[in-house]
């Protein structure tokens, strides 16, 4: 019995729906997560691939956005400048809470080929909070795409409405970002 | 070969004055910037040289020698099919007449040969940084300038910006490493 069948017995036969609010908003947040396009260099070529049909991001609700405003999910693909540095920030500052951040490729996550160069930042995350480090130069769109599928699970354990008891009895601690 | 034969007779014809190296696949022309912009308005507008574009503009540094930097012009000719390379040897306080007044596109190589190097172009439009950051200090293409620069930035939270500081490549968890390997 899939879920949609599930729930539509559900509400057919008690009149209402029953769910954790923590699961829905997450269920919600996971399902439409418009990155902020932040194509640097070559990892943006993957990243484009990944969008394109063969996988086919659209078909979990990530739109590719060019406003800082609206958008959740940050990708920081390619190498990142002393000179871009800034602006990365400022956008990053931009993006409406709550916000995440991919980090894709070498050069993001720690200068990569450049690490030792006079003009590259040594990992995006000296700049902004870095949730997931996807590896590889670039990474192909597989590896991109399973990293925000990592997202998704990252966020799923986070506990916005109600971090009380929490799972099996361990008390969850709320997930705060600086 | 005979094509370079013609031309290098073409160049000895027209500018006998000119110190004239000949290469196995090229020939090349040494100037002074007392010559230079005569010599490539000539080149230009010669209608059997006729070097239509500039291709590049490059420096290189020779920190041994007395005029450490040189500067190289490629040319073409898309009408004649031919290519000519002009060298130019100058040092570091000596500015070079810039020749945005010959090829308009010698204005972005210009100013990248001066963020590089600290080659001094007089006559140029807007000789300004053109690739490094704002305010970066430094010739970062010379032999003496250390590898991994002089400063880097992070984010500040107590500022809430993003500041320069000089270097330090202090890495969490990453056994410390030295700054600046030759």
């Amino acid at each position: 019995m899939g879920v949609i069948e599930e729930v539509r017995q559900e509400v057919a036969e008690r009149g209402y729906l029953l769910a954790s609010a923590d699961k829905l908003v997450n269920w919600a947040r996971t399902c439409s997560m418009w990155p902020m396009t932040f194509g640097l260099a070559c990892c943006a070529v993957e990243m484009m691939h990944a969008g394109a049909s063969r996988y086919d991001l659209d078909r979990f609700g990530i739109v590719f956005r060019g406003s800082p405003r609206q958008s959740d999910v940050m990708i920081v693909a390619g190498t990142l400048t002393h000179k871009m540095a800034p602006a990365l920030r400022k956008l990053y500052d931009q993006m409406p809470e709550p916000r995440w951040v991919i980090s894709m490729g070498s050069c993001a996550n720690g200068g990569g080929y450049y690490h030792h160069g006079y003009s590259v930042v040594r990992g995006c995350d000296t700049i902004v909070p870095v949730d997931i480090f996807i590896p590889g130069c670039p990474p192909t769109a597989e590896a991109f795409l399973y990293g925000i599928l990592q997202l998704h699970k990252k966020i799923h354990r986070t506990h916005t409405v109600y971090s009380g008891w929490g799972v099996n009895g361990v008390t969850q601690t709320r997930n705060v970002r600086t | 070969m005979e094509k370079l034969d013609h031309l290098e007779q073409l160049l000895a014809e027209r500018l006998a004055h000119i110190e004239r190296q000949r290469l196995p696949d090229a020939v090349v022309l040494h100037v002074t910037p007392e010559t230079l912009v005569a010599t490539m308005l000539l080149l230009r507008d010669d209608p059997q040289l006729d070097c239509k574009q500039m291709i590049d503009l490059a420096g290189v540094h020779y920190p041994e020698r007395e005029k450490a930097f040189e500067i190289v012009y490629q040319l073409l000719s898309v009408h004649k099919n031919h290519r000519l390379r002009v060298k130019l040897a100058v040092d570091e306080q000596t500015p070079v007449p810039s020749v945005t007044s010959v090829w308009w596109c010698a204005d972005w190589f210009e100013r990248e040969a001066y963020e590089m190097f600290g080659i001094l172009f007089t006559g140029h439009p807007d000789l300004r940084r053109l690739l490094t950051d704002y305010d970066f200090e430094g010739f970062p293409l010379r032999k003496d300038y250390p590898l991994s620069g002089l400063s880097e930035v992070r984010y500040d939270p107590a500022q809430k910006r993003v500041i320069r500081q000089p270097i330090q490549m202090v890495h969490p968890n990453r056994e410390p490493y030295p700054v600046n390997p030759a």
